[in-house]
């Protein structure tokens, strides 16, 4: 049987993947959040910079609006601060290194049955389970 | 014009990440914790992010430019680079120790306090401290030097 939160995420990636569509066929480009925020962020985008920061002031008030008046966004992040800087600092310089995240490599270049995107999904998640092993149930660290 | 479907864009992606749940680093870390007690959700967002973007793609390779008249992207060089590899690996590192990656770190940047804002911070030295491993983009297919 599926789960709610199953049925939930499935409708909250048709959303997801309409966005990404959407983007795509109006304004002709990638939907990917490294992309956008990392070419925002070091200026290395040929054109479209404000297309960029108005995609990102949605995607950023947004999930605050349905925080303040639909329901809480709780995201259970840990309050450990030093964790949480090695860990954006391995994001950050890791999807600029590899061109793309979760939305770029996963939604956009798997529906697109890009090879590289698949490689790059496969080492990502790989890469996410070996460390949630070593630091969860070896290290007991998260 | 390109402004709005932009903001839209953005809009619903942020409101798609809260609904799947993938705003909440425990239902992330649940998915790639495939020997603890282990969370598909994830793959249910990934299949349902993947179907309209599939049909995107098969309407764009009918059509001449974007509704904006904006080109649409050529496909990237084909090469399985070394960054691709590095790179991902080091992504996945990250995403597993917290259970974020780049959408959902902004989607929750203005409710999850301080320590969603470390994050967002590190992120983006992190972007920065890649600029010069990052080559100068690929020629892509038609053009050549």
């Amino acid at each position: 049987m599926l789960e709610p939160e199953w049925i939930a995420g499935l409708l909250g990636g048709l959303m997801i993947g309409t966005a990404a569509a959407l983007f795509l066929l109006a304004n002709g480009r990638i939907m990917g959040a490294s992309g956008i925020a990392g070419d925002a962020l070091d200026g290395t985008d040929r054109g479209g910079r404000a297309e960029r920061l108005v995609f990102l002031a949605g995607l950023v008030t947004v999930p605050f609006l349905i925080d303040r008046f639909l329901i809480p966004v709780v995201s259970h992040l840990t309050p450990n601060l030093a964790l949480i800087a090695i860990a954006g600092v391995l994001v950050g310089l890791g999807t600029r290194m590899a061109n793309g995240c979760t939305s770029g490599h996963g939604v956009c270049g798997l529906s697109r049955l890009s090879l590289r995107g698949a490689v790059a999904v496969a080492v990502f998640m790989g890469s996410g389970a070996a460390t949630v092993a070593l630091f969860r149930h070896v290290w007991s660290v998260i | 014009m390109r402004l709005v479907t932009a903001l839209i864009a953005g809009g619903l992606f942020g409101a798609g990440l809260v609904l799947s749940g993938m705003t909440d680093t425990r239902a992330v870390i649940g998915f790639l914790d495939i020997f603890g007690a282990w969370n598909p959700t994830l793959a249910f967002v990934m299949g349902g992010a993947i179907l309209p973007m599939a049909l995107a793609w098969r309407l764009a390779a009918r059509r001449p430019c974007s509704l904006s008249g904006q080109a649409f992207p050529t496909r990237p060089n084909p090469a399985i680079t070394r960054n691709l590899i590095l790179g991902s690996a080091l992504f996945g590192a990250g995403w597993g120790l917290v259970g974020l990656c780049p959408g959902p770190a902004l989607a929750t940047s203005l409710t999850g306090g301080i320590p969603a804002l470390v994050f967002l911070l590190a992120m983006g030295g992190g972007m920065l401290a890649a600029i010069p491993v990052r080559r100068p983009a690929p020629p892509t297919s038609p053009v050549r030097t």
